[in-house]
């Protein structure tokens, strides 16, 4: 063996195959692209087909969605849409940092906006307007949060799966947000079961030259709030590595109980909000009847920004888009307003197949979380 | 007018009412139920069961209304039922992604489609069906309250055939499950999935079969809803029973009779309220109230047990884990 050979052996990669295995990778663009948009892309080229199988222009239907929610001023009612769902969206990106579902919203949401909208017309008169909408937003937040308590607390002490019990949540928060509603806080001056109404001047004021409420500003101040926290922060690293690998943050030392309950908390807490911007923002008051079930809309877009609450904001807006400017669409086509799921749904779809082919072509780094339920090993390790 | 009363809530007429609201609210919650219940031990977590009950109460409703007999409905609505977990199957099965994400987005896509198409069919006609033909038990039917002969909505002993039919399904796979060798790899699926590969047994036709089953099952829940139930289709037909079925599987611990006897429970305090209305006894609250009180009580049970007996919760091991052959 000659010294060229060897020498040309050493820089000899130790596994041949490896050039062969190399991930491809497609820089930043590339993936951003693949991951990000393409699945938005599918679903609306799916629901053009979709619209077109039943006979409706699916181009026409795109440019009411357009018209209707970005044109005139329909631009407005979109941002004002913006604020409850990129709260719930901020919300839930703190729980699925820590790898923990939670899906009952919709029960922290009714349940908060029907606390808010009982007591703030009964507080109204008595209390300077500003201190009683800061109150008002305090008072949501901690009923949202509370509401996460049992789920958090049965989570955290006996590992008991967060999505039956989050889920259960919701269904008592709806009923007795209806009860509240109908009951206790049931406006004596009619038979419609809802709330006293806020006085005019009593709701968020205006972002001066439009007509868009300050729920707004709350929502992107909380984004920007939430940001912050996940990725400058040691809670948020703490959080993160929670939802990794829960042994690894015992074995790490932190206090995973207290942690599930925290971020429980928080995301509670941020849905509360989203439940006062919505009543004290847009109507008022709150009809028992009344439930806008945005919980899940906000699912894939927090995939899709990969749980950072600054890149979220473009796709939120884009929902709220495609949800005000659905309903003018299908009010022209003579559809049901509920295209809009279809859309949402088959984003999350084709999101989850993009993600695959990611996976396949190891781009690494996937933003999807690998599972909810922690996988039980033996301690010989063998499965 | 306190006798009056008491003779009212406690005459053959409204106990009888009880009696088959109950079965009525829970045979859709039931068929659901037993096939998520399958679905989970096979370690399949099925989030999608809302949006699969709304398209087979959709499908099943078309071909009824269509086919003029309810057996149709029920095929279609199985068949359709199926048709949509297949998108679980290759999804989450085949290619191992995320069960919680696509389930979601299955039962988004499919409250999105279910009320498109309903719309753009029916949008003028919003035809509804007739009332489904009943099977008197032989004997049994002429027992009060629990016979219900000549009762509208009968009793235990009057129900439609696929009520009957759905009680024999839960025994045969609570049976299967536990004494048959199928019902072994159905466990294993959910439990010990590399052992299973190791047995020579297909860990991804066994789960692909049971979320099979899982469809189809959600699906006759939907066709159930809008045939026998409602009579007619409303894209709010469902209104998250899925989800309730789930929380039942889940509670059920993977036993196929708990599962039957959480669904009818839970169509007991269904039916308690529309009992309490015809009573006229609301206990000083407004009769809509009283609902909901009702209506979320099982739940609050349910988490105060949970509370109670935290620790004895079960779940198939390997529940919403993706198998790939060799991972560890």
């Amino acid at each position: 063996m000659t010294e060229t050979t060897a020498a040309a052996e050493l820089r000899e990669p130790p596994h041949p195959g490896e050039a062969a295995r190399r991930p491809l990778r497609l820089g930043r663009v590339g993936d951003f692209l693949l991951r990000s948009i393409l699945p938005l892309v599918l679903a609306v080229v799916t629901g053009a087909i979709v619209l077109a199988a039943i006979g409706v222009d699916p181009i026409d239907y795109y440019k009411d969605i357009y018209s209707g929610g970005i044109e005139l001023s329909a631009w407005q009612d979109s941002v004002m849409r913006m604020a409850p769902l990129l709260l719930m969206a901020v919300g839930l990106i703190v729980v699925f940092r820590a790898g923990i579902w939670n899906l009952g919203m919709d029960g922290q949401f009714l349940l908060a906006g029907a606390v808010v909208a009982g007591l703030g017309p009964w507080i109204e008169p008595h209390v300077p307007n500003a201190l009683n909408l800061v109150l008002m937003f305090l008072v949501a937040g901690a009923v949202g949060a509370a509401w996460t308590i049992p789920p958090a607390l049965l989570k955290a002490r006996y590992g008991l799966n967060e999505i039956i019990t989050t889920l259960m949540m919701t269904f008592i928060g709806i009923d007795l947000a209806q009860i509240l509603v109908k009951g206790p806080f049931q406006d004596p001056t009619t038979a419609t079961p809802q709330t006293r109404s806020f006085d005019f001047t009593a709701l968020l004021p205006s972002i001066p030259g439009t007509r868009i409420h300050g729920g707004i500003l709350v929502a992107l101040a909380s984004a920007v709030v939430v940001w912050f926290l996940m990725s400058r922060t040691s809670f948020g690293l703490r959080l993160q590595v929670l939802g990794a690998s829960a042994r690894s943050a015992r074995h790490m030392g932190l206090d995973v109980p207290r942690l599930i309950v925290v971020s429980f908390l928080v995301s509670g807490m941020f849905v509360g909000f989203a439940a006062a911007a919505e009543i004290l923002g847009i109507w008022g008051y709150q009809r028992a009847d009344w439930n806008p079930a945005f919980g899940l809309w906000v699912v894939p877009l927090v995939f899709l920004a990969r749980l950072n609450a600054l890149v979220v904001i473009p796709y939120v807006f884009l929902l709220s888009v495609v949800s005000i400017g659905g309903d003018y669409a299908a009010q022209n086509a003579g559809l049901t307003p509920r295209f809009t799921l279809l859309l949402v749904g088959l984003t999350l779809l084709f999101m989850a197949l993009t993600e695959w082919v990611a996976g396949r072509a190891e781009l690494g780094g996937s933003y999807l979380p690998r599972t909810s339920f922690r996988r039980r090993r033996r301690s010989e390790g063998s499965s | 007018m306190t006798a009056f009363l008491a003779a009212s809530i406690f005459s053959e007429p409204a106990l009888t009412a009880l009696v088959a609201g109950a079965i009525l609210a829970g045979a859709p919650l039931m068929f659901a139920s037993l096939g998520e219940l399958v679905s989970q031990r096979a370690g399949v977590l099925n989030i999608g069961l809302e949006g699969m009950m709304l398209i087979g109460a959709y499908a099943g409703f078309v071909a009824a209304y269509h086919g003029g007999n309810q057996w149709f409905g029920f095929g279609a609505g199985a068949l359709a039922g199926a048709g949509v977990s297949l998108i679980m199957v290759f999804f989450c099965v085949r290619l191992g992604l995320d069960q919680i994400v696509v389930g979601i987005a299955i039962t988004l896509t499919c409250e999105g489609a279910a009320a498109l198409i309903f719309d753009a069919e029916f949008a003028e006609s919003r035809p509804t069906l007739g009332a489904t033909d009943r099977l008197a038990v032989p004997g049994l039917s002429e027992i009060p309250v629990v016979g219900g002969k000549g009762q509208s909505n009968g009793s235990i002993f009057t129900q439609p055939l696929v009520v009957y039919l759905g009680l024999g399904l839960a025994v045969l796979v609570a049976w299967m499950l536990r004494r048959t060798h199928m019902g072994l790899n159905v466990r294993a699926a959910g439990d010990a999935p590399a052992a299973l590969d190791a047995a020579g047994v297909s860990v991804f036709a066994t789960r692909s079969w049971a979320v099979l089953f899982a469809g189809a099952m959600a699906g006759i829940g939907g066709a159930f809803l809008s045939i026998v139930s409602a009579g007619l289709f409303q894209d709010t037909l469902v209104g998250g029973r899925g989800f309730i079925a789930i929380v039942l599987a889940m509670l059920a611990r993977g036993r196929p009779l708990w599962a039957v006897l959480g669904s009818m429970l839970f169509g007991i305090s269904l039916s308690i309220a529309d009992w309490a209305q015809v009573a006229n006894l609301h206990f000083g609250l407004p009769s809509s109230t009283f609902t909901d009180v009702v209506f979320m009580l099982p739940f609050v049970l349910v988490l105060v047990v949970l509370f109670v007996f935290g620790r004895r919760a079960y779940l198939p091991a390997a529940l919403a884990l993706p198998y790939e052959r060799g991972s560890r």
